[in-house]
């Protein structure tokens, strides 16, 4: 494994109100590596990602993406430093077509692209994501899993040093999430460096190269798949203690 | 983007010729339709800028007689100490410093907020106006005594339409327009595709207003006296909106075809109901937001999209021929 940190997160902490989401958490993402973060239901993961793409404001700590300190900037500044993201429930533009939507994430991103060349590209990608003969179609008449591939083109289209991927691969047919594990497959393949908040076993065993486990805000695991889903920590999370 | 393209050249030249046409109007029109073609042509302004802003964003702004008012006022002011496109130029100043001044600090608001506070604005300015000119000048009204004739406000609200729309038109091509879009469609989304939403939206809304100010700065010398009362009429705002909502303020086009019938709709009652007026507008807007929720470009879409899909298959030329018509 690559020993070079990409993203580093520290001492993060977010609050709404008397409610701790996010309690001091903290690790490292490693370039080239696929990091799933774990945990139950409203144990802050979607915050973690929130808080790293900018969609929130971190109450305190740090968030740094190689060696530079986003925290707390404007969502649309760390999308420029190489941050892309899907959300936890499917965004497209729904009124825009396939390739529209495809041009939204290449026309403003760091190296732009606009007109004929966004025209070309934006073809080439809806071609690998398995979206080349909805081009013209309006993303809003997609089915659900081609509106999260749509999704997450759009993410790919920002050309990102690291994906934050929030629950892709929920709500899929066993076939569907077979192709939908190969293609993310494929994209740690090429380099891409990825974040995946997600509840799919098979996918965590077969895709994630270390898991982060949160509980109630705070991290309670960070090891290889099979080690914290071992653990009594994590069992205990999940289950009660009577499981442990 | 090459602006050569054939697809970009012939609607500019149709438009051309169109308005060309348009500009000879006034040696067969006599003096009561040429005022009404004013009329026309200074809603089409002013539905057609409110449209560009809050089209795409959804942003409901009830300023538009701010700075409409702002305009008129400037050249109220202004208009016997300097020349006349130099008055322009400052209400175009006055009209844009306000738009950033509002934009910035409004929007961030959302929904319902923005509504209010656009409206609230504009009790705003007319009574810092007031204020000023009965403390400060210590005479309330002005009177615009300029030697511009009725055709020379036709012929210059013309030229403005004419660059609104070709502003709109270059608009809806770049990179700039297609993030309203964007906005419009997912402002969250926007952020994380890396569009500085903020900056996108004051932009849009402090080019709008600029449109605005110089259809009040134009009209002026038609009233020849002002004062906040008639300056800053909120009636005029909500006009615009539902001229707008009624043609469609989706596309370039759409507002048009609001404009027109409704300025002779309301031609014709305040004509025949002078008194009732204000009844008669806020039945004409209900009946629009709840019979015509897209308005008539949106009506005729509605009805013409599917006997289209019947006949090609290719959702592609669907949407390309409907874009073509609006």
């Amino acid at each position: 494994m690559t020993t070079e940190v990409l993203l580093s997160i520290s001492g993060l902490h977010k609050a709404f109100g008397g409610l701790i989401a996010v309690n001091q958490m903290q690790f490292d993402v490693h370039a080239g590596e696929i990091v799933g973060l774990l945990g139950p239901n409203g144990s802050g993961k979607t915050t973690v990602m929130n808080l790293i793409s900018g969609a929130l404001q971190a109450n305190e700590g740090k968030v740094v993406i190689s060696g530079k300190d986003i925290t707390n900037l404007p969502a649309h500044k760390i999308s420029h430093s190489g941050i892309a993201r899907t959300f936890q429930l499917v965004r497209v533009l729904p009124d825009l077509d396939c390739i529209e939507n495809i041009e939204a994430g290449l026309a403003y991103r760091t190296k732009p692209l606009w007109g004929d060349a966004a025209h070309a590209a934006a073809l080439e990608l809806l071609d690998r994501i398995g979206l080349a003969k909805q081009a013209h179609t309006p993303a809003g008449d997609l089915t659900y899993i081609d509106q999260k591939r749509l999704e997450l083109g759009r993410a790919l289209a920002l050309q990102p040093k690291l994906l934050l991927l929030d629950e892709w691969l929920a709500g899929l047919n066993p076939s569907e999430l077979q192709d939908g594990i190969a293609l993310v497959r494929q994209l740690k393949d090429e380099g891409l460096t990825i974040i995946m908040v997600e509840h799919v076993m098979d996918a965590i065993r077969s895709l994630c190269d270390r898991c982060v486990v949160m509980n109630a805000g705070t991290k309670i695991a960070d090891g290889t798949p099979d080690e914290v889903l071992s653990d009594p920590e994590v069992i205990r999370a999940y289950l009660g203690d009577s499981h442990a | 983007m090459s602006i050569l393209k054939p697809d970009f050249i012939k609607p500019v030249a149709i438009g051309a010729v169109i308005f060309a046409a348009l500009a000879f109007l006034p040696s067969f029109a006599d003096s009561y339709y040429m005022s009404l073609a004013i009329s026309v042509v200074s809603f089409a302004v002013l539905a057609t800028a409110w449209s560009m802003f809050s089209g795409p964003t959804r942003y409901i702004s009830l300023a538009t007689v701010v700075f409409f008012g702002i305009g008129a006022y400037t050249v109220a002011v202004l208009g016997e100490i300097m020349a006349f496109p130099l008055v322009l130029v400052c209400a175009g100043l006055a009209g844009t410093v306000v738009a950033l001044l509002v934009g910035f600090s409004t929007l961030r608001l959302a929904g319902v907020y923005f509504v209010i506070f656009t409206f609230g604005l504009t009790e705003l300015v007319r009574q810092v106006v007031s204020w000023y000119e009965v403390n400060v000048t210590r005479e309330m009204g002005r009177y615009v005594f300029l030697d511009i004739t009725q055709n020379d406000i036709y012929w210059q609200l013309l030229a403005l339409f004419a660059v609104l729309l070709l502003t709109g038109f270059v608009l809806g091509r770049s990179r700039l327009g297609f993030a309203l879009r964007i906005i419009g469609e997912d402002e969250t989304v926007a952020k994380h595709c890396g569009i500085d939403v903020t900056r996108v939206k004051v932009a849009l809304f402090v080019l709008s207003a600029l449109f605005m100010t110089l259809t009040g700065a134009i009209i002026a010398p038609r009233w020849t006296y002002i004062d906040p009362v008639i300056a800053f009429n909120p009636m005029l705002s909500f006009q615009v909106v539902i001229m707008a909502l009624l043609g469609g303020p989706r596309r370039l086009l759409g507002p048009l075809l609001g404009v027109i019938p409704l300025t002779l709709l309301f031609e014709v009652l305040t004509a025949s109901f002078p008194n009732h007026f204000s009844i008669l507008l806020g039945c004409v807007f209900m009946v629009i937001v709840y019979l015509l929720p897209g308005g008539v470009v949106g009506l005729y879409e509605k009805y013409r999209a599917p006997k289209k899909r019947t006949l090609s298959s290719s959702p592609e030329t669907t949407r390309k021929s409907e874009e073509k018509t609006a």
